[in-house]
């Protein structure tokens, strides 16, 4: 395999990958000593220059149409660690880290520390966090070692964590416990898959693994408590019941990056897990019904999205739904008899960058209405679009971009994702997915019309909403309507690095 | 059967009924105690698996630790522990035969290894003495997977500002409340001063044998920890106040130093976290000293829980 | 049988307990016991793992061992960090536990 074996040595430009991931992690002990007064500054440093070197590292990909790799300490794999970013990762280190950096503009508000004199315990705890999880997202990204991808996870869930309750309220405090136990035997699994593995084939490395990796006892038990170990963190149906509560208790911002950046970090590892650790070794009744669980993640979240009362727990739960179309790139893309791998791949990784932006977008929105309203009963949004124009606009377009409306970076997701089920011959999945969205549609719809409509008596607004987390808002929501637009052209960087059709030769 | 496998037999039998009653058992305060005294069983396990490293990590951080952590907990909940319902008969049993799948798939495939065990011990041994290092776990630490144990550190960092961030907003910066006893007793602050002084000593030995033989940063920073707490809960010295300079120094230290000498690797030995020929061993047991140091407040501030009193200037 | 099976069931047999009592339990102090508990189970099957591994004149495969201890240190943060969740959880409602009836939908509802 000399596709392979070419990828164990370090690139020209591979040392960016490890500024990626230290950078963050300077910024971190810099906060620790400097305090947190200066922990807003740093991060307004460090997390613009991590959105640098993601899009030099996208750009290299996509010129030279390799991965980059760097080998950690130049000791090989099986006992070095390398380092390894293909087409999946450049196109999510770059769309996180958009989406990250605007948070911080919206988080200015809310978490600004650059104007008091002592150490404050909310900012410090956010800029670091917000650093962290930048990090670690880099780290699920290019991380080519099982082992370090789950410190990557630990590192993950234990910035999240602490950001659901930031405002200590009792209810918050429960949903970040339930949050962090159910991230925690999320973890536990995949560390014990992790075991087995190395048990099985003596090596950690990714690409070392998949030149190895048969069907056997100890693999198929690794891979089904590694997948459903990180199905409790994606939060996909049955697992989500942490996720509503925790995402939308959190302060506006905090949510924006729970549900935007987060569960993406997990999701990618079981697209990682399957597509390249063990490419092949899913059965079509396990990809059915992994896609089952998909579809009624769709289903069910939506239908619950639209009962709800508070825009915030609606959100929230249209993010239970969105994550269901992630999965179903698995019955799309990983079934053996058609190996479909481009467009449904393409699709769901698109999927996850659409939602990615238009839901940080629509957190911010509903964040500016609690702010300015003191609260989010959607019975009671009458003419808030005519006090925050700009934010129901943005919530708008973040919600055209979810039920996907051309030309969305959503609706070309699902188009994908449609196409494919007609290229597979699985018409059910094409049902639900249309389904799905009519459904995200009706709710977008009843907020939309509350919103617009006059309020039943005259608006009392609680604070001044400033101009720039509006445009942040904005910009997010602008970007999810963008995304449409890939399609002429960086959206083949999503195939660097990928073997064309793999096992093409059985036909 | 050899008297070996009969000890071992026995020492598995006496794990799987103390687990079983660690889950079982009504009281949380006897559901500690049981647990404190699986992690010692835990650790004589590992002695038997030959691996004296984490033998000593299990005791000190598993048993030790967890458990001072956790009496802590279930001493001061009692006031307020109030359980909820337990899940319904049927839940419970499609829990059980759910827990019994896992079991039965792990045990298939502990029962089944690959008929040529992988091993990367040969591999390790090979490379070992580039490192100069003589103790083959530190060698994978330090070495081989460095950056793993470097992004650890950042783990344990992030954990304890996630501990502090559970502080009310007054208290930030003040001192960590640490109320796992109420007071103090004259026993208490007789073994406060007696075994710290000899525990430092033997937290340091721990560290400077962890290159050569079994021991290293985390067992001797433990034990350093564990003596700190001591003296704190003693009440013969304060938990420092989570602002204070030198004890976000402290913490950093170890990964600064760690994370410095890795971009120096890049300059003078071409990878990021490579050693210069000839210069690893000084360079590591450095590393591993002020990492014990950073990981030894760490792991104690970790214990002594968020802070509740607002610092005195 | 070898040691290192027997200790490997053992190894399984503590994941099965634990993750029993961690599903099971209500109080949230009892689950990160069985978390722990379970935890312990699968350093063991590392443990296992690492010793049928043994070449070379060591006691078992080093990259294993060196990974529990990693994991070890990260388990113990997760804990101190759980528990002081439950203490200041504690500390708000007077009462700790996470079950579903009173999640924050309904507290919320009332408080906004």
């Amino acid at each position: 395999m000399p596709a392979a074996t070419a990828l164990e040595a370090t690139t020209a430009d591979g040392a960016l990958l490890v500024l990626a991931i230290i950078l963050p992690v300077i910024g971190i002990l810099l906060s620790f000593v400097l305090g947190g007064r200066y922990a807003e500054r740093i991060a307004g440093i460090l997390l613009p220059a991590g959105l640098g070197v993601a899009c030099i590292v996208f750009l290299k990909a996509w010129h030279s149409e390799k991965s980059l790799s760097y080998i950690v300490g130049n000791w090989q794999p099986p006992l070095g660690i390398t380092l390894c970013a293909d087409g999946l990762s450049v196109a999510m280190m770059v769309a996180m880290a958009i989406v990250i950096c605007l948070i911080g503009v919206f988080a200015h508000a809310n978490f600004g520390s650059r104007a008091v004199s002592v150490e404050t315990r909310a900012p410090m705890v956010f800029w670091v966090m917000l650093m962290a999880i930048s990090g670690a997202m880099n780290m699920i990204f290019i991380s080519g070692d099982l082992f370090t991808l789950y410190v990557a996870l630990e590192l993950l869930t234990f910035a999240a964590v602490p950001l659901v309750c930031l405002d200590g309220r009792a209810e918050t405090l429960q949903a970040a416990l339930r949050y962090l136990l159910f991230a925690l035997l999320g973890s536990i699994l995949y560390l014990i898959g992790t075991a087995l593995l190395y048990g099985s084939y003596g090596t950690l490395d990714i690409v070392l693994m998949s030149q190895r990796v048969h069907l056997e006892p100890a693999t198929l038990a690794a891979a089904t408590l590694m997948t459903v170990g990180l199905f409790a963190k994606t939060a996909l149906f049955p697992l989500h019941l942490w996720l509503p509560p925790a995402h939308a208790g959190a302060p506006a911002a905090a949510s924006a990056v729970l549900s935007a950046v987060v569960v993406k970090g997990s999701f990618f590892l079981i697209v990682r897990l399957w597509f390249d650790v063990m490419p092949g070794l899913l059965s079509v009744a396990g990809a059915q019904l992994v896609g089952a669980l998909g579809a009624s993640a769709i289903i069910c979240g939506n239908v619950v999205a639209l009962r709800q009362r508070r825009l915030k727990l609606l959100i929230a739960y249209s993010t239970v739904a969105q994550i269901g179309y992630l999965f179903l790139i698995f019955p799309l893309a990983a079934d053996p008899l058609h190996l479909q791998y481009g467009d449904a791949l393409t699709g769901g990784m698109l999927q996850a960058i659409s939602h990615a932006t238009a839901k940080a977008a629509m957190f911010m929105a509903a964040g500016l209405v609690y702010a300015s309203l003191g609260h989010d009963e959607i019975s009671e949004l009458g003419g808030i679009a005519r006090a925050l124009p700009m934010t129901m606009f943005a919530f708008g377009l973040g919600g055209v971009c979810l039920i996907g409306l051309p030309p969305t970076g959503g609706f070309l997701a699902k188009w994908l994702l449609l196409e494919a089920t007609v290229a597979t011959a699985q018409w059910w999945w094409a049902i639900v997915i249309i389904a799905g969205g009519l459904l995200t549609s009706a709710y977008v719809f009843i907020v939309l019309s509350r919103a617009m409509g006059a309020p039943s008596e005259p608006l009392t607004l609680h604070a001044a909403v400033p101009k720039y987390q509006e445009v942040a808002a904005l910009g997010l929501a602008l970007l999810s309507v963008l995304l449409g637009l890939v399609a002429l052209g960086p959206i083949d960087v999503l195939q660097v690095g990928r073997p064309e059709a793999p096992m093409a030769w059985l036909r | 059967m050899s008297i070996a496998s009969v000890f071992d037999v026995a020492l598995v039998a006496l794990i799987l009924a103390i687990g079983a009653s660690t889950i079982l058992v009504r009281k949380a305060f006897a559901a500690v105690v049981m647990f404190v005294v699986y992690g010692l069983l835990l650790s004589i396990a590992w002695v038997r698996l030959h691996a004296v490293d984490v033998a000593l990590t299990e005791a000190a951080i598993g048993g030790g630790m967890t458990g001072l952590l956790l009496l802590g907990a279930v001493a001061r909940s009692r006031s307020v522990n109030v359980g909820g319902p337990w899940i319904g008969r049927p839940a419970r049993l499609a829990t059980c035969a759910l827990c019994a799948l896992v079991v039965a798939g792990l045990a298939i495939a502990m029962l089944h290894p690959p008929e040529v065990i992988p091993t990367l011990a040969p591999t390790v041994m090979e490379s070992l003495p580039q490192s100069g290092l003589g103790n083959p776990v530190a060698g994978v630490l330090f070495v081989f997977r460095a950056l793993d144990t470097l992004l650890e550190k950042v783990v344990l960092l992030l954990a304890l500002l996630g501990v502090w961030s559970l502080a009310p907003d007054r208290a930030w910066g003040g001192m960590p409340g640490l109320h796992v006893y109420a007071r103090s007793d004259p026993t208490l602050i007789f073994l406060a001063q007696l075994l710290p002084p000899v525990g430092i000593v033997f937290g340091i030995y721990m560290c400077w044998v962890g290159a050569k033989d079994p021991g290293g940063a985390f067992q001797g920073g433990t034990v350093l920890a564990a003596m700190w707490l001591l003296v704190i809960v003693a009440g013969l010295q304060k938990a420092p106040a989570i602002g204070r300079l030198w004890l976000r120094g402290l913490l950093v230290a170890g990964p600064v130093l760690f994370l410095a000498i890795g971009l120096a690797g890049w300059v003078f030995a071409d990878a990021f976290l490579a050693y210069p020929a000839g210069y690893a061993k000084p360079l590591i047991v450095a590393v591993e000293a002020a990492l014990t140091l950073s990981i030894a407040v760490a792991l104690g501030m970790l214990a002594a829980g968020p802070p509740e009193r607002a610092q005195q200037q | 049988m070898n040691a290192a099976t027997l200790f490997g069931l053992c190894g399984a047999a503590l994941v099965g307990i634990g993750l029993y009592g961690l599903i099971t339990n209500p109080e949230p102090l009892r689950k990160i016991l069985a978390f722990n508990l379970l935890g312990g189970g699968v350093f063991l099957l590392f443990g296992v793992i690492a010793r049928r591994a043994a070449v070379a004149g060591l006691g078992g495969d080093p990259v294993p061992q060196a990974m529990v201890i990693t994991a070890i240190v990260v388990a113990f943060a997760a804990t101190a960090m759980a528990i002081a969740l439950v203490q200041r959880l504690g500390d708000e409602t007077g009462r700790a536990s996470i079950s579903s009836d009173s999640s924050g939908t309904g507290d919320g509802e009332e408080k906004s």
